[in-house]
């Protein structure tokens, strides 16, 4: 459960961009959280809502997207989606892969209150 | 008369206020941010692994569940580093110096970082050590918080990155915590002597995590019987002078 320290950070970054846009509050946060960035969304959102208490967040709302594992075959050049963890080129079964997307862990825009 | 009138124009007065407060507070803006909420953790990471870097020390993190061996591994292993070769211990746990203690007690220096609840180390409180680590060390070794899941997500600045999973907890472990085994350099199969009385197949456990995770190099190991040290002691041994011939 490192959701809520997780969160601590994301407070951090959200606070302080709030701060340099003159806002005092926010109105909506939008995440992107990879399938394997380690973190579970349901924990996060839990997290979110006892942290938000009190703080120039109270009453914001929280979206996640869940990023997809998306990996490209350096053997055959393909980019596809993997659902489990099984790191083989479902086309050419290549082993020899660069991960695309998945790890994210992002804040990627909230919209604030002027 | 007169004075109705004045009513009803303060009246509407108020409301054109009340109106322009309310567009006031309905301003909003869409700020596009895109940070990594873990960006922060990887940046002090980046400098302790830069400082360690510079002073030759090679970093170990040592990632597993609670109790699959970590320490008495690294009692082990310091057994065998001496006497040609320096190690310090940093130990994490939710609770107790005892950790620490035990390695105290094999002569190596270890301090122990109580994180009172969290359930894995960040770079920031192996920073808050950094004072305290003398620089003439080879290896420095880093016990993390007992727990399979959290601990993958923190960058602590180390070189190479080890997952333990001992024999008892069984060999489909890869696959349902997949992020301890993409993000790790080697997979320590620890408690090999438990083989005979648990069933866990081998084979099955390193195919698994070779499929998340290709560039794994693979060790077993039995702590209470002193095998498969050795090789692992070889393979850090031979990394740090792959890392000083690089860095130097
Ligand atoms: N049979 C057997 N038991 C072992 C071996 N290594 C450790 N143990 C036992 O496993 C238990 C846990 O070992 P520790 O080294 O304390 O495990 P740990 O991973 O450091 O535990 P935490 O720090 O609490 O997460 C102890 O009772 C050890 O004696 C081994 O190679 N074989
Ligand atoms: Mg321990
Ligand atoms: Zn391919």
């Amino acid at each position: 459960m490192h959701e809520l320290s997780i969160v601590a950070s994301l407070f951090e970054i959200m606070e302080e961009k709030a701060q340099e846009k003159g806002s005092k509050t926010i109105i909506s946060v939008k995440l992107q959280v990879g399938k394997l960035s380690g973190v579970v969304p349901e924990f996060l959102i839990t997290a979110f809502d006892m942290y938000k208490k009190g703080t120039i967040a109270k009453n914001a709302t929280l979206e996640i997207e869940d990023i997809p594992l998306t990996i490209q075959c350096k053997t055959c050049g393909k980019t596809m989606v993997l659902d489990d963890f099984v790191f083989i080129c479902l086309e050419c079964g290549s082993q020899d892969l660069k991960t695309v997307t998945g790890t994210e862990l992002l804040l990627e825009k909230m919209e604030l209150e002027l | 008369m007169q004075m109705k009138l004045k009513i009803i124009a303060d009246e509407a007065k108020n409301m054109y206020n009340l109106r322009l407060g309310f567009i006031k507070i309905m301003k909003k803006k869409e700020i596009l941010v895109l940070e990594d909420l873990l960006g922060s953790n990887k940046k002090i990471a980046s400098e302790i692994r830069k400082e360690l870097t510079q002073k030759g020390i090679l970093t170990i993190n040592f990632m597993s569940s609670p109790g699959a061996g970590k320490t008495t591994l690294l009692e082990r292993i310091a057994e065998h580093m001496r006497p040609q070769y320096h190690m310090a211990v940093i130990e994490g746990d939710i609770e107790t110096e005892r950790d620490a203690e035990r390695i105290r007690a094999k002569g190596i220096p270890a301090w122990q970082i109580v994180t009172g609840g969290a359930c894995h180390l960040e770079a920031k409180m192996i920073g808050k050590l950094f004072p305290k680590i003398p620089p003439d060390l080879d290896f420095l070794f880093i016990e993390n918080v007992g727990n399979l899941v959290c601990p993958a997500s923190y960058d602590l600045g180390e070189n190479i990155r080890c997952v333990l999973l001992s024999v008892p907890e069984g060999d489909d472990k890869p696959k349902k915590y997949p992020k301890a085994f993409t993000t790790s350099d080697c997979l320590i199969l620890t408690k090999s002597d438990l083989l005979s009385v648990v069933p866990f197949d081998s084979e099955r456990a390193q195919k698994e995590a070779l499929e998340i995770n290709p560039k794994l190099t693979v060790f077993m190991t039995s702590s209470l019987k002193d095998l498969g040290i050795k090789e692992l002691v070889r393979f850090f041994i031979t990394s740090r002078q792959l890392f000083l011939d690089k860095n130097a």
